[in-house]
């Protein structure tokens, strides 16, 4: 069962600079597990410790998110494509600058 | 009546109205699935930010945060920033507009007229210059008031108190309800107030998905949920391309007449797409989904004319939500 996995700018270190690769698994859990085998470190850096999606990871199949659909454990289907994304605030100034203001706010 | 004392009070109010060559059609007997759009574009400066601004001035005032003759301080990539403008000008604030410098021209054109002062951040990648330039103007000023929209819970309840119950009352039949998904005040105030009245009624988020060049982080720790956010309003969220976003925009235009800005656009996606699921099922449906700004100050993108590859292309890059 092949899905094809899009991965961002920022995880590519992890798959030899590959901006799309190709996994299999029957659900998102399976697929990251499969995945970490040909692109070690990968996984360590969406899931926590506690055994959850990072906070500010997104993970999409077929441009829907999983959070909605089960999380770790949403279901796949052969020709799936999957999107992992860092979370960002849509339309919003650099984030990491708003980050920066909401601080000064606290 | 359409009488008002002010442009202030012609906030909100906007029209619901059916999409009927988009809805797709039904065989004969079957359920039927209709599409609705929600016209923020009329309201006061042309965009469903004028409810937020509005409304988060008005909470501030009523803090004591605001007093007549302050700076506002805000962090915007265009509409808020053009809705604050008026209505600072109307109430008697000053307003300093921090943005990213990839928005486009008219927004900047219209932000100047208001009367607003802007300071520009980089597009993104330098985020690292952005985030200096914001601490730096805090901390020169602390005396400016930021009223954050991200964070500020005004921004949702302006939705919880006047779309929600806008859209109740228009259309007590509703199903769904997609919007967009940025600070994420519209759905989370719209959602809880028609999810308190109806459970069932689903409540659909389209965020748009940018090319690398906008997102540009250096690690996955950068990212960012704005404060508002509470997933367990939603029940299903989707991530919208610019190559969809842009035919559905076109697509509004050609067969209702609607011109709409390109976050409309991945609005309308997520609705055709939850809209023909329920066809499918032969489920009624009646979906509602939110036009947060008409066309005009996205025009000099070039992205409504020419093939859709080529519109694309003028997108790259930009911030088109």
């Amino acid at each position: 069962m092949a899905i094809e996995v899009r991965i961002p700018t920022i995880l590519r270190q992890y798959t030899g600079g590959a901006k799309v690769v190709e996994g299999t698994g029957d659900t998102i859990a399976d697929l990251l597990t499969n995945l970490d085998a040909s692109h070690s470190g990968l996984r360590a850096r969406l899931i926590t410790d506690e055994g959850a999606l990072h906070r500010f990871v997104n993970v999409y199949i077929n441009d829907e998110d999983v959070r909605f659909l089960g999380a770790l454990d949403a279901k796949l289907n052969d020709g799936d494509t999957v999107t992992i994304l860092p979370a960002v605030a849509g339309g919003a100034l650099a984030f990491a600058a708003v980050e920066a203001l909401a601080d000064n706010l606290r | 009546m359409a009488r008002f004392e002010s442009l202030l009070d012609a906030c909100g109010g906007t029209p619901l109205v059916g999409l009927p060559r988009l809805s797709p059609a039904a065989t004969p007997g079957a359920p039927q699935v209709r599409l609705w759009a929600k016209l923020e574009d009329r309201n006061p400066t042309g965009s469903v930010k004028d409810r937020a601004a509005l409304w988060m001035v008005r909470a501030a005032e009523e803090a004591g945060r605001l007093r007549p003759g302050d700076t506002i301080l805000e962090p915007t990539s265009g509409n808020t920033g053009i809705s604050l403008a008026m209505v600072a000008k109307l109430r008697g604030y000053r307003l300093v507009c921090v943005m990213p410098e990839n928005v486009s021209a008219e927004r900047v054109q219209l932000l100047r007229m208001y009367g607003a002062e802007i300071i520009f951040s980089p597009a993104a990648g330098g985020s690292n210059m952005a985030v200096s330039r914001a601490k730096q103007i805090s901390a020169e000023h602390p005396d400016w008031v930021m009223l954050f929209q991200y964070g500020n819970e005004a921004n949702a309840r302006a939705h919880y108190e006047t779309t929600g119950p806008e859209l109740l009352r228009d259309l007590p039949t509703i199903t769904h309800f997609v919007a967009g998904l940025g600070t994420t005040g519209t759905l989370m105030g719209t959602g809880r107030y028609l999810r308190e009245k109806n459970p069932e009624i689903e409540i659909i988020a389209a965020e748009p998905r940018y090319g690398e060049l906008v997102y540009g982080l250096r690690n996955i720790d950068e990212g960012y949920v704005p404060e508002l956010y509470d997933a367990t309003v939603l029940t299903r969220r989707f991530s919208v391309g610019t190559q969809d976003a842009v035919l559905r925009t076109r697509q509004l235009v050609e067969t209702e007449g609607l011109f709409v800005g390109f976050s409309t656009g991945a609005v309308a996606h997520a609705a055709l797409a939850v809209a023909h699921e329920a066809l499918k099922a032969g489920r009624r449906a009646d979906v509602a989904f939110l036009v947060a700004d008409a066309g005009w100050k996205y025009l000099s993108t070039g992205a409504y004319g020419g093939t859709l590859s080529e519109a694309e292309e003028a997108l790259e890059g930009q911030l088109w939500a």
